[in-house]
């Protein structure tokens, strides 16, 4: 059954489901969670869409007709053009043109580069940071955990957009400081879904019997607990990719995000969506196509990630 | 029921008063608001002057003192930009916000409730699954494209409803809403609706779990046993017990529609609180940010309580062990 | 004789899953007459439950009754729509469930709950409804009917909540009651109180009931006839006496065997050996064999079919347990 939860309540769910017998390394294991992966055509549908879209916005600059970034491929007489007219350059556009005469679709394998960019990276250090967080707090327990999980909820019963909102209203602009603020409205999650896990791991055989082995702790820590409270934090991650990615769009269409040089799909989002009136439809809808098309390919895979990743569900 | 609101009160105010740590520190101790206030040209002197004024000069803990004594009085600073006090400033677009996340909230139950509930009825139905399909695009959608499209659809194309702004507002029992006009309310059902949507997925979520539970009890088979018609069994059994879990995530959820409001009010030029809060992180009018921020966890803060409060009212047992305690 | 109140017939119920089409209820056939208890007597998943949800015409899919017939006084219900079973269901025939603690509705009160029962029946006012449940609230031995009427079901103990639930079936004085082993979950001394009261009331107002259990001990008491069921079939029926005293079947035989009596203290118990078979893997020939220490080879190759005996008594056996020639067998 495809049940995914909402992001906010996929990480008890997915906390709760206790990972199999110590992760077995072998290659086995990988190539059955592959086969699985495989046999929904839906996340494979979702699969596809999302490595296309990754390696095109890798390949942007050798793909993409202009570089949108450079001022001096554009011309203003280029402006406004409905998809499929021609550029004084003689290429045709096929989506379009913008108010400054860059090719849409050069511009929005761009944007997707950056979109894709601050989303994975945002993601990647917060859970970085969450699971850390979140498996030391399991692991020290007492004070130390109930503190930290105070935090999160506290964290968590706010809304993402505001702080962020509020966090780039006082950083200011910029990718980085973009990623920053993702980091800081993310790591909750990972960590109140890494702390669920390692709850339950860390009462298993193999990590009391590291413990007897007197290993140091961090050993124990990171090279036993942390490996085997993974799954549930890949799963959460995936969905949190297309929260992230759908979160930087937002703010930067709110004009908070990324600058006005490099646009994000969300802030090219933002400049069609002053010609949307006028029926220029074009500059707003085919980078918000894009956007859509990626986050549901994501949440695709998430959701099937999910069933394969969760042996709550596989028989 | 009075130790538990005592409690429950004294709880919030503990929220709230972290919460002003919290923007106190995040707002006022990085940067200084003196770069803004003053003139670029200003001299060494005159930056003195204003910072002095400001109390800037004074301990961080006097300064948060001052804040905090100030923001008990209701004064939340005031407005560079509309040269006002701030809390008066948001407390004028107030109105517009409610009423968007009011009509936002009444639009995503009966959007999500009656589809949630058929989700729920016939969860191995293609009506079933496509319900189920649809709420993961509900919120996994950025809400701000929704808006645009429903904008390029329902005010461009159709040209049905105004794509921005608010309709003439007309005096209800002494509140000024756009609620009670027809033009008001053909303002309010784009963005409305915009913002009912990443709710609704999520109360279609929680109607379809819920409804299923509830259908496997026994007390609905002894319902049934008793010949009571589908509509009572599904209108008062399923929909009573299932409304608990759909009360609480409302309303933990309407605070986040204040929240999101910040977007839908954006894309819809919408003149609520939440587009003032963007103007003001554009032009940075700090003394609005941190009104904004203060209100809003308050708002929350509340919102939780009536939230708890009505949930002992649906559900009986919660109001008996709470009498108890 | 006059025609029983509920008549089934070859009654046979399956259930649609992934390994195909499965018999829950194969071929039941039994009348229960006004004032009558029938005992329903068998194992959990000896199609027993499905049995009393067939009558009640509460069969969901994937189930259905494939074939054979109810009759409620002559009339038949198999193939009513659903409509018109609603009419029937609470009216005419009623049911109570195994654990009083989830058959009421939590969030609901009591009155709500017994009010909607009548009303969905009868257009009477709301009043005249209420002064009824109070009523039926006081046959059945609740203290303070009036004000218990405005309580939720979780202020109400186990015992009490199975009396609301019964008073709640009786309400419409159904001519059937089909009570799921209503008392299983309660205490002894509340369970006799209550098999009492079930059974004064049923005698004043003359209900047919089917009272599914699969303790021996509560049908003794209770019933006039009894029928044990094993994988769907009823293997032996007869007058409650008669099967108990001197029961046919082995299967009838080792469940009195397993009841603990207090004229066989110090004597261990009889079992009967493995398990009741699932639905997905039924024994060829008779369905109990394989726990039968008088099985033969007939037994694994055919069904036995349906024999009389004496005393109004039926029972399908290829080798019939010899009549005893004491008690204490």
């Amino acid at each position: 059954m495809s049940d995914i939860a909402p992001a906010t309540d996929l990480a008890p769910e997915a906390a709760r489901a206790a990972p199999p017998a110590p992760l077995d390394r072998g290659e086995s294991l990988l190539r059955r969670h592959a086969a699985t992966f495989l046999r929904s055509p839906s996340a494979v549908v979702g699969l596809v869409v999302l490595v296309l879209a990754v390696l095109g916005s890798l390949a942007a600059p050798w793909i993409a007709p202009q570089n949108p970034y450079d001022l001096t491929q554009l011309d203003i007489m280029d402006n406004m053009l409905a998809p499929g007219e021609r550029l004084a350059g003689g290429t045709v556009a096929y989506l379009g043109t913008d108010n400054q005469g860059r090719d849409m679709l050069s511009a929005i394998l761009y944007g997707l580069r950056i979109s894709l960019g601050v989303a994975a990276a945002a993601t990647i250090i917060a859970s970085i940071v969450g699971a850390s967080v979140g498996v030391l707090a399991a692991y020290v327990g007492g004070r130390v955990e109930s503190f930290v999980m105070r935090v999160v909820d506290l964290q968590l019963s706010f809304p993402a957009i505001l702080v962020a909102l509020v966090l780039l209203a006082v950083f200011g602009r910029g990718i980085d400081k973009v990623i920053l603020a993702l980091v800081v409205v993310k790591w909750a999650y990972y960590a109140r879904t890494v702390r669920g896990s390692a709850l339950v791991e860390k009462r298993r055989e193999y990590i009391e019997a590291a413990r007897c082995l007197a290993l140091p702790r961090w050993r124990v820590v990171f090279r036993h607990l942390l490996p085997n409270c993974l799954p549930p934090l890949i799963v959460v991650a995936t969905v949190q990719v297309a929260n992230a990615i759908a979160l930087e769009s937002t703010l930067s269409f709110l004009g908070v995000g990324v600058p006005v040089t490099e646009p994000s799909l969300g802030m090219l989002i933002a400049t069609g969506y002053q010609y949307l009136l006028s029926g220029k439809y074009w500059i707003s809808t085919f980078p918000g196509v894009a956007l859509v098309v990626v986050i549901v390919a994501i949440n695709l895979v998430g959701d099937r990630l999910r069933d394969v990743l969760n042996p709550r569900l596989s028989k | 029921m009075l130790v538990y609101l005592i409690r429950r009160l004294s709880q919030s105010l503990l929220v709230v008063a972290v919460m002003a740590t919290l923007v106190f520190l995040a707002v006022y101790a990085v940067g200084n608001p003196v770069d803004i206030l003053a003139n670029p040209d200003a001299d060494q002197q005159e930056r003195a002057a204003i910072t002095a004024r400001l109390g800037l000069d004074r301990p961080l803990y006097e300064q948060f003192g001052v804040f905090i004594w100030n923001a008990l009085h209701g004064d939340l600073g005031r407005s560079f930009v509309y040269n006002a006090p701030a809390v008066d400033v948001i407390l004028e677009r107030l109105p517009a916000t409610m009423e968007l996340a009011l009509v936002g909230l009444v639009f995503s139950i009966l959007i999500g409730i009656p589809l949630g509930v058929l989700a729920g009825l016939k969860p191995e139905s293609w009506f079933g699954r496509t319900i189920m399909s649809g709420s993961i695009l509900g919120f996994s959608l950025p809400n701000f494209w929704i808006g645009l499209m429903l904008i390029l659809l329902f005010a461009v194309e159709l040209k049905l409803l105004p794509a921005s702004g608010r309709g003439p507002t007309a005096s209800v029992l002494g509140f000024k809403t756009a609620m009670f006009t027809w033009e008001g309310l053909k303002h309010l059902i784009l963005p409305a609706v915009t913002l009912a949507l990443y709710k609704a997925a999520l109360v279609v979520r929680v109607a379809q779990a819920g409804t299923r539970e509830v259908m496997l009890q026994d007390y609905i088979r002894f319902a049934r046993a008793k010949g009571l018609s589908p509509l009572r069994i599904v209108g008062v059994h399923v929909l009573k017990n299932m409304m608990i879990p759909v009360v609480t995530v409302l309303g933990l959820e309407l605070g986040s529609m204040i929240a999101f409001a910040v977007v839908t009010e954006s894309v819809f030029a919408y003149p609520g609180m939440g587009k003032l809060l963007i103007d003001s992180i554009n032009r940075l009018d700090r003394p609005i940010i941190v009104a904004y921020l203060m209100m809003t966890v308050v708002i929350f803060v509340v919102i939780n309580l009536v939230v708890d409060l009505l949930y002992a009212a649906i559900d009986p047992r919660v109001r008996l062990s709470d009498a108890k305690g | 004789m006059a025609i029983p109140v509920l008549d089934v017939d070859n009654l046979v119920v399956s259930f649609g899953t992934r390994e195909g089409e499965l018999t829950a209820v194969n071929g039941v056939t039994f009348q229960v007459h006004a004032g009558e208890v029938l005992g329903l007597v068998g194992e959990s998943g000896s199609g027993k439950s499905v049995t009393g949800l067939a009558v009640m015409g509460l069969i969901d899919a994937p189930g259905r009754i494939a074939s054979g017939s109810i009759k409620l006084l002559g009339e038949e219900l198999v193939g009513r729509s659903e409509r018109e079973l609603r009419a029937i269901r609470g009216k005419r025939i009623a049911m109570i469930f195994q654990d009083p603690m989830t058959t009421l509705n939590p969030v609901l009160r009591i009155d709500t709950q017994m009010i909607e029962a009548i009303r969905a029946h009868e257009s009477v006012s709301e009043k005249a409804a209420r002064d009824r449940a109070r009523q039926a609230l006081a046959q059945v031995g609740i203290p303070s009917p009036e004000e218990r009427l405005n309580a939720y079901p979780h202020q109400f103990s186990g015992g009490m909540r199975q009396r609301v639930a019964i008073a709640t079936a009786l309400l419409n004085r159904p001519a059937v009651l089909v009570a799921d082993e209503p008392t299983t979950a309660l205490d002894v001394t509340i369970q006799a109180q209550i098999l009492a009261e079930v059974q004064t009331l049923a005698a004043d107002h003359g209900t047919a009931m089917v009272w599914i259990t699969h303790d021996l001990s509560v049908v003794a008491g209770l019933a006039d006839r009894i029928a044990v069921m094993y994988s769907g079939r009823i293997v032996e029926t007869g007058p409650v006496e008669g099967v108990l005293d001197a029961p046919i079947h082995p299967y009838t035989n080792g469940l009195i065997g397993s009841v603990p009596s207090r004229n066989r203290r110090g004597v261990p118990l009889a079992q009967i050996p493995g398990m009741a078979p699932s639905l997905a893997r039924v024994p060829p020939g008779c369905p109990f064999n394989p726990r039968c220490a008088r099985a033969t080879a007939t037994c694994r190759a055919d069904m036995p079919g349906p024999t009389l005996y004496e005393g109004d008594r039926m029972a399908r056996c290829h080798h019939p347990v010899p009549a005893p020639e004491s008690a204490a067998a």
